[in-house]
């Protein structure tokens, strides 16, 4: 109680002295019981002759891991190429996830308020089944039934060039080398064509003038620049090289891999968290106020426009933050990877690395050091983008 | 250090901790004496090395190594508590006083040894082996050119795999879970080609599979992997008494001493061997800090090496692991033990 | 604009039929075009979906026998759906773990307790609650302890946690978390609103600390570095260091569900309080305290949905909870069928599912009431 005033009786000398001295006991205590732990534990660490330190690091890390982002091979990276393996794959399943969730999180919160009984009730059905289901039971589900409805490794599904197998997902893989380097270049000018387009056509909506398309253009820009480059590298004689995976004697070989275990990561994250945002979704559509929705009915607005042009823009507000709250816990919660066999940080650092050094302490601190930086971070960038939203909200 | 004996949590924790009585600075042996029961460190789910069964009683080879060890100390093999270790906890389980010797599965390694506690004798010689479907074809490892494998991680499993295929120009796609559960089910389904770790788990592993006749565990090992049972450093009285335990059975088995005759033979016997294995001459047992009968006891109460393997890994087990490198030196095996004189 | 009319919609025509169940078809399913269609897909996906789960779980299940055998259609002589024999036969050990069969009356007694505590604390309206607290947060725990663990003096042998498993573990390690999340978290609240900063920042450094990282990862910290931090003569049980890692953890977060009850009751109560003489602990214990936690009753319950899915993962760490037993019956050679996966999942799927969705009806319930409460006073 910050704002109560000072207690009667007590003058206000006295108050601060003693809040002083229990501040101080405070943190004593807590120096002390620090020093303690440390003290305690470099003396085990020294009986069983382990150097602190992060010198580790450095050393080869002699071990293979399924999925890598970066170059990495057993004999010449370290244990800092394994840290940062580890760490792009939690921040790639974790991405991808959080997109995915975001979908289905919208497309069931909506549902839920369907005029129609039985999507309502579906989406009902979903949300109360997969909130109160452990996700590492779901994640143990989808990773059985994942490999159960794959064909054999032996005789997997093909078309064009790719194969779908129990090895998981192979695709032809582009190499952007050389002078390929100019479609994701492509890529990239034709994101920020987009985005250019999206934000003109926001200001045109705030002046009152007609917007325009969106949509087909910025599709147009992002898969038509690129795929531009690739019909013209191929016709100046410079085609972009794709490997073609092939099936080799255990199964489909070469090409990108889209692993069994990520997949079922992906799946499982991303359904679990749905079920969260699509709660948050329909109170932040219940929050919206009812006149808001009739008067763009009564504007001529399709329930589709009114969802998309009123009600969703003005519920933002009240969405944002607890969405924050769901990301983070889709980052943390793709953790649980080390049951399934996804190499992310937790199942390659803490798993196998601790396991071969024994520098449990500095494996332990970087790791938590890691997710601590990856919360707060991404909860200052979500705040800094509330306060830039803020005023726009009326 | 102890700066600190109730902390904050202290008040929580104090009912549901679990002090060891005894300083740290005395002997194990004292300690273990005092306590009245030996801790055993145990793998807690390997078939055949040690397992709890329905009863919640336990079974296997290193089991009946620790039983051996009690049995020496306190003429009773049933004075022992079995702590499962995972992988990841087991040597500072050890470091810690939590267990007073860590029977678990564990490879003799120098970097182990120097580090983190000590190895007095290997209990069994192991190697990393692969199971594979016999449909596959395969008889060597070198033929798993190209494909994939299961591993639990946390071993010595995913270096050696990574070194040998390495070594020889071959390729691999690896795939890694934390426990075993996982790793033989993700092979089972298919998602592997081989499953690969000790051989001695990989029978067990077989045996878990719904058509065990569908696979196959290769002959080759690609590594050598001495199981030895663990000790704190610094206490040569312990671990001489660990060392011996092992040697006595071994010895035994050589002598022919077994559970059956060992009571017959006590009474009858004229081989001065066999009379000090006994302890029915000389003053063997005073060294280690026990009675002079200690081996006696290890072989009346849990039986010589070839009776603990054949009651839990032979012929007359489900696992049907053969003795190979395990038989004694005068069967063609490594297993030797130093003369009881 | 071009979206705004230009002309007056004709009336529209009055509603045929508002009541009765052919109303409420047309209202609720097929009011247009886009919603009959939907209604028909949605009807059209279940009609291939439920026969299916329906056959799986009750019609081709396989309810009795004593080995996988019996689950193995070329036995049955017919497809198997759930082996629910394999549960039957497994039971005692998804309930017990290793828990010796002749003291399984401990468990069942804690069981007992345990329904008795949660029954006293769930009915508001029920006799002496205050008693209640005691018995939950203070007697029933030390009961529980001596009870399982065993106390030699009462003639309870010990019985090694290494031995406990299944849905026994499962109960322990949430009820843990419960009972020490609560009053911890009620400190946290307290101290991060405190007036004096190297309390409130410590409380603060303590709650972010713990919410800005996957409890998996604190599970793993308390297994290898709990033992360091000790002083060298003392252990701790393998089955106690999730627990301090599960209990600081769910602390963290009920500490925040409380600062919100905390900061919902109006300031003008502690004001009252004070000017009728109370000092500033009095008034948080009688006046504010009561109000917030009443207030946050159903954020409570929401973590404690949360935190009794959490503990599956104590599995990981080597805990043998429900989830881990259930993987380790599941690899009996005996009882190796196809089904036999798919059997165990649906099975623990119907514990969580029934366990969950009840305390979050109770949690709806309690919001309900609190709400009516808000508007009678009103």
């Amino acid at each position: 109680m910050r704002a109560a005033p000072p207690e009667s009786g007590s003058g206000p000398g006295t108050r601060s002295t003693r809040a002083l001295v229990l501040q101080a006991l405070v943190a004593l205590a807590l120096a002390a019981l620090a020093y303690a732990a440390f003290a305690n534990a470099s003396e085990k660490l020294a009986r069983q002759g382990i150097t602190a330190g992060f010198g580790f690091l450095a050393r080869a890390a002699g071990f293979d891991i399924s999925q890598r982002l970066i170059p990495y091979a057993a004999a010449t990276s370290t244990y800092l190429d394994a840290f940062l393996v580890g760490l792009l794959n939690t921040l790639l399943v974790s991405g991808l996830a959080i997109g995915l969730a975001t979908v289905i999180g919208f497309a069931v919160g909506i549902a839920r308020l369907s005029p129609n009984w039985l999507a309502r009730t579906l989406a009902a059905t979903y949300v109360e089944t997969l909130r109160n289901l452990p996700l590492l039971l779901q994640l143990l589900v989808w990773y059985v039934a994942v490999r159960v409805a794959l064909p054999e490794a032996q005789h997997p599904a093909a078309w064009g060039g790719a194969y779908l197998s129990q090895r998981g997902l192979v695709l032809p893989r582009p190499d952007f080398q050389g002078a390929a380097w100019l479609v994701p270049v492509a890529f990239v000018a034709g994101l920020v064509g987009a985005s250019i387009r999206a934000r003109r056509a926001k200001r045109r909506i705030e002046t009152g003038a007609e917007p325009g398309p969106v949509v087909g253009p910025a599709l147009a820009l992002v898969l038509g620049l690129p795929a531009l480059a690739w019909i013209g590298l191929a016709l100046a004689g410079h085609p972009v090289p794709v490997a073609w995976p092939s099936p080799g004697p255990f199964g489909p070989e070469g090409g990108l891999g889209v692993l069994p275990e990520f997949a079922a990561l992906l799946l499982g994250l991303s359904t679990y968290t749905a079920a969260f945002i699509a709660e948050i979704v329909r109170a932040g559509l219940a929050s919206v106020a009812r006149g808001q929705g009739e008067a763009a009915a009564a504007l001529g607005l399709s329930r589709a426009k009114t969802l998309r042009l009123v009600t969703i823009p003005q519920a933002m507000r009240v969405i944002v933050p607890p969405l924050t709250s769901q990301y983070l816990n889709i980052t943390k919660n793709s953790s649980l990877a080390v049951l399934i066999g996804y190499p992310d940080l937790v199942h390659v650092f803490m798993g196998t690395v601790l396991n071969q050094t024994n520098q449990a302490v500095e494996v332990v601190a970087i790791t938590m050091a890691v997710y601590l930086t990856l919360s707060l971070g991404l909860a200052a960038l979500m705040n800094a983008s509330n306060r830039r939203a803020a005023p726009m909200t009326r | 250090m102890r700066l600190v004996r109730v902390t904050p949590l202290g008040m929580l924790l104090g009912a549901l901790l679990a002090a060891s009585p005894a300083p740290a600075q005395d002997g194990t042996l004292a300690q273990v004496k005092a306590r009245g029961h030996l801790v055993c460190g145990v793998s807690g789910g390997v078939a055949g090395f040690s397992m709890p069964d329905g009863q919640g009683r336990w079974h296997g080879l290193d089991v009946d190594f620790c039983r051996a060890l009690a049995a020496a100390i306190f003429d009773d093999p049933d004075k022992v508590r079995f702590i499962p270790q995972s992988s990841a906890a087991r040597f500072t389980a050890l470091q810690s006083g939590e267990i007073d010797v860590l029977a678990r599965n564990t490879t003799w390694t120098l970097s182990r040894d120097t580090a983190a506690m000590n190895f007095p004798v290997i209990t069994f010689f192991d190697g990393q082996g692969f199971l594979v479907r016999k449909s596959l074809n395969i008889s060597q490892v070198k033929q798993l050119d190209r494909a994939t494998i299961c591993l639990q991680q946390g071993t010595t499993t995913e270096l050696n795999t990574a070194d040998w295929f390495r070594t020889r120009g071959l390729s691999y796609q690896v795939v890694t879970f934390a426990n075993s559960e996982q790793t033989l089910g993700a092979y089972e389904s298919g998602r592997c080609d081989a499953y690969s770790t000790d051989k001695s788990s990989l029978y067990g592993e077989r045996l878990k599979t719904a058509h065990p006749e569908d696979h196959m565990i290769l002959d080759e090992a690609i590594s050598k992997e001495p199981f030895a049972p663990g000790v704190r450093q610094g206490d040569d009285a312990w671990r001489d008494l660990v060392a011996w335990t092992h040697y006595a059975m071994i010895d035994a088995e050589e002598a022919g001493i077994t559970q059956d005759n060992v009571d017959r033979l006590r009474g009858e016997t004229l081989s001065p061997d066999v009379k000090r294995i006994l302890g029915l001459e000389g003053k063997y047992g005073q060294g280690l800090g026990l009675t002079d009968d200690w081996a006696y006891r290890i072989v009346r109460h849990v039986g010589n090496y070839g009776d603990v393997f054949a009651r839990n890994l032979g012929d007359g087990t489900p696992l049907k692991i053969p003795r190979g490198l395990n038989a004694l030196w005068t069967n063609g095996g490594l297993q030797y033990g130093p003369p009881i004189r | 604009m071009t979206i705004v009319r230009e002309t007056l919609l004709p009336p529209a025509p009055p509603p045929r039929r508002a009541a009765g169940p052919v109303g409420w078809l047309r209202d609720n399913l097929f009011s247009g075009a886009g919603n009959t269609v939907t209604t028909l897909v949605i009807l059209a996906g279940l009609a291939l979906l439920l026969p299916p789960v329906f056959r799986f779980l009750v019609t081709d299940a396989v309810w009795r026998g004593d080995s996988g055998e019996v689950c193995r259609p070329e036995v049955a002589g017919h497809p198997v759906g759930a082996c629910w024999a394999f549960i039957g036969a497994k039971i005692n050990y998804l309930v017990y773990g290793s828990y010796p069969a002749a003291e399984r009356w401990r468990p069942n007694l804690f069981f007992g307790l345990v329904a008795l505590g949660t029954a006293w604390m769930l009915w508001l309206d029920a006799p002496r609650r205050g008693l209640g607290a005691v018995f939950v947060f203070l007697v029933g725990p030390l009961l529980s302890y001596g009870l399982l663990s065993g106390t030699p003096v009462l003639g309870l042998a010990p019985i090694a946690t290494s031995l406990w498993g299944g849905i026994l573990v499962t109960l322990v390690v949430s009820l843990v978390g419960i009972v020490a999340s609560l009053p911890l978290g009620i400190l946290l609240a307290l101290g991060r609103r405190s007036d004096l900063p190297v309390l409130r920042y410590a409380c603060i450094g303590f709650i972010e600390f713990w919410r800005g990282v996957p409890l998996i990862t604190v599970l793993f910290m308390a297994n290898v570095m709990l033992p360091l931090f000790l002083p060298g003569d003392l252990t701790v049980d393998r089955l106690v260091r999730p627990l301090v890692g599960i209990a600081l953890f769910a602390s963290a977060y009920m500490a925040e569900v409380v600062r919100g009850g905390l900061q919902a009751i109006p300031e003008g109560q502690g004001r009252a309080a004070l000017a009728l003489g109370l000092t500033r602990w009095q008034a948080m214990r009688l006046v504010i305290l009561p109000q917030a936690l009443k207030v946050v009753v159903p954020g409570i319950v929401n973590t404690l949905i949360g935190l009794f899915k959490d503990t599956t993962l104590v599995s990981i760490v080597g805990i043998a909870d429900f989830i881990r037993v259930l993987e380790a019956a599941r690899a009996d050679p005996r009882w190796s069928a196809p089904t036999i996966p798919a059997t165990a999942y649906a099975f623990a799927a119907l514990f969580y599912l029934t366990f969950c969705f009840a305390m979050a009806r109770y949690a709806a319930f309690i919001e309900r009431r609190l709400a009516a409460g808000e508007r009678g006073r009103a």
